[in-house]
């Protein structure tokens, strides 16, 4: 499995994605720092209060995290997506397979090596926008690290699922309904907002049932509550229409939706190996 | 070119029964029953869609059989560790693009066990047994298909595999390359090793391989050493002026018999031709060609092939397409 998890991460440098993330990474942790740069600026200008920018910062952060959530997705399923099934389609797989190796050994090999190279990503990125925000507008979030944790573990769903669908899937199908379903299951927290501030269950229970089968949105919750300022939380948290801010959050997500996003990823290793032992070759 | 060790013979180096494999309503091998000894280098030949490459994903573990057993290397057929043991060159030879040569080969070394300090030195054996050693550090994405062919070879002898799968070792290969691999095949087999060699090319089985088996919808048609499998040696003579009844008087030379002009003469091998032709000249019979030898193992092949189809009642016989 090391093996595999090595080559994996060998061939992602090799291929120059690693050099590609990691350059996209500091171009937008430039661009970041510049545009808070600008607001603050602005705002200044305007005779904003220290709490209003403070907020807006915030603000900020959520949604350059919201877009960088999205390019992590994207990320996870185009590199997940061809990680078994290009290598079953080429012969690659099977030169390797003929050695005395496992095929759970290996596909936790490619998931491991991938693993590792999108949540380096989400790390190095998520922690130097924040520390290049705090140090342009002096606003550093209570938490810092908690966010960039949830966001890499989006990421790592949506690579574990893609991964899922690679061991069947042709790569492009297999990265398509990944972005796909990572975009419906956001919406489904969207629709779950709006039922709580237009007080609709059954909107709350679509975004619970899409956190059951695919638990981005839960980590999403998560990235939102870790970016924003405490005293914004106490102010205007309990406010219904808050509440219905997609990007807003008045409290983490539970710690029953996290750990099940821990057990669907084992959940939904466990039945790519299975796929793939299952699979003729 | 290294020396190898010798390994023990006692016990075949693939032995199977019965096997079958069916995918779906597609019956790929319908009862194969083969075995193939140590130090033998066995050809494994059959028309598209015989079964061939459906027996060597069985014999690898990459499938697994509907029913039927088998043991190769003396433990049952896919059995993990015993992979160690075998090197394979894939009909689809492809290996990461993006990796060197040598990188390649210590990679497929680290997956069969070997250790860090043996492993460079045995990927540097390898490429220098299949002519790549120029080529050790070039990227293999860079490779033309013979090659990257010739870089398959080596993967598949790293380690001193004590049984070698090639499937179609020399599609992609000039004919200085199948010479070469024709060499290699020889020396692991000298060294003990079993080659179980997958190939269209039925000239170049003849060179190298000690037996064949010949498939056919999923079961063989026939096995042995090429030899018995090509059949008795034959006389062919074209004649005018030859009657029945003079047949009696060519017996000795074998069993004559005579359609039309052609009188064949079975077993006779060409040693003796020349005074068949003496015979028949004295006879009053005009002699107009001459042919003696054993059939090639492309006619034979084909014949079998016609022989198996004509009994099982399946159309086209005569176009059966050689693999």
């Amino acid at each position: 499995m090391i093996a595999v998890a090595r080559l994996t991460i060998g061939e992602t440098a090799r291929k120059r994605i690693l050099w590609v993330l990691i350059g996209l990474a500091l171009a937008a942790v430039a661009l970041t720092a510049w545009g808070v740069t600008l607001l603050i600026s602005a705002a200044q200008d305007a005779h904003a209060s220290d709490l209003q920018i403070k907020l807006g910062v915030s603000q900020v952060l959520i949604f350059i995290a919201f877009q960088f959530g999205f390019v992590l997705a994207m990320t996870a399923a185009f590199l997940g997506s061809p990680a078994i099934s290009a290598d079953l389609e080429s012969g690659i797989a099977q030169a390797m397979l003929a050695r005395p190796l496992r095929r759970s050994s290996y596909l936790l090999g490619r998931w491991l090596g991938l693993s590792i190279v999108v949540v380096l990503y989400a790390a190095l990125s998520g922690l130097l926008a924040i520390a290049a925000v705090s140090f342009v507008s002096g606003y550093l979030p209570p938490d810092p690290i908690l966010p960039v944790v949830y966001l890499a573990g989006q990421a790592l769903i949506l690579l574990t699922f893609t991964i899922v669908l690679s061991t069947r899937l042709p790569p492009i199908a297999g990265g398509a309904i990944a972005v796909v379903a990572w975009g419906m299951a956001w919406l489904a927290g969207v629709l779950g907002h709006i039922g709580i501030a237009i007080g609709t269950t059954g909107l709350v229970g679509v975004r619970d049932l899409a956190r059951i089968l695919l638990p981005t949105d839960t980590l999403w919750q998560g990235v939102v509550f870790g970016l924003e300022p405490s005293v914004v939380i106490n102010a205007i948290g309990q406010q219904q229409l808050a509440q219905g801010n997609p990007f807003f959050a008045t409290e983490p997500p539970g710690i029953a939706y996290v750990a099940w996003a821990a057990v669907w990823v084992v959940l939904a290793l466990i039945l790519a190996i299975v796929l793939l032992r299952r699979r003729e070759l | 070119m290294r020396q190898m060790p010798r390994l023990s013979l006692d016990v075949p180096a693939i032995e199977v029964t019965d096997l079958r494999k069916q995918y779906g309503s597609v019956e790929a091998l319908a009862g194969l029953s083969m075995s193939v000894g140590r130090g033998e280098v066995f050809g494994f030949l059959g028309p598209n869609g015989a079964g061939k490459t459906t027996t060597v994903k069985l014999l690898l573990g990459l499938a697994r059989p509907t029913s039927g057993s088998g043991r190769v290397l003396d433990a049952p057929i896919g059995d993990l560790a015993t992979r160690r043991k075998i090197g394979y060159l894939p009909e689809l030879f492809r290996y990461q693009p993006w990796l060197k040569a040598r990188e390649v080969l210590e990679l497929h070394g680290r997956l069969i066990g070997l250790g860090s300090d043996r492993r460079r030195a045995e990927a540097d054996a390898a490429l220098g047994l299949v002519g790549l050693e120029d080529r050790a550090d070039d990227v293999v994405g860079k490779f033309s298909k013979g090659m990257q062919q010739r870089l398959g070879l080596g993967v598949a002898l790293l380690g001193e595999p004590a049984l070698i799968i090639l499937d179609e070792p020399t599609s992609a290969l000039d004919p200085l390359g199948r010479v070469d691999v024709r060499s290699i095949v020889r020396t692991a087999a000298a060294r003990g090793a079993a080659v179980f060699l997958n190939s269209h090319l039925l000239s170049e089985v003849e060179q190298v391989c000690d037996r064949v088996a010949i498939i056919d919808h999923g079961r063989v048609v026939a096995s042995g050493p090429l030899d018995d499998v090509l059949g008795q040696s034959e006389t062919q003579v074209r004649v005018t002026g030859l009657k029945p009844t003079d047949l009696p008087a060519i017996e000795p030379f074998g069993t004559p018999l005579l359609a039309n002009d052609l009188l064949s003469i079975r077993p006779m091998g060409p040693d003796r031709v020349h005074e068949l032709v003496a015979l028949l000249v004295r006879m009053g019979v005009q002699v107009h060609e001459v042919r003696s030898g054993r059939g090639s193992l492309e006619q034979r092949f084909i014949e079998l092939i016609a022989r198996d189809r004509s009994m099982s009642g399946t159309p086209s016989a005569e176009k059966a397409v050689i693999q």
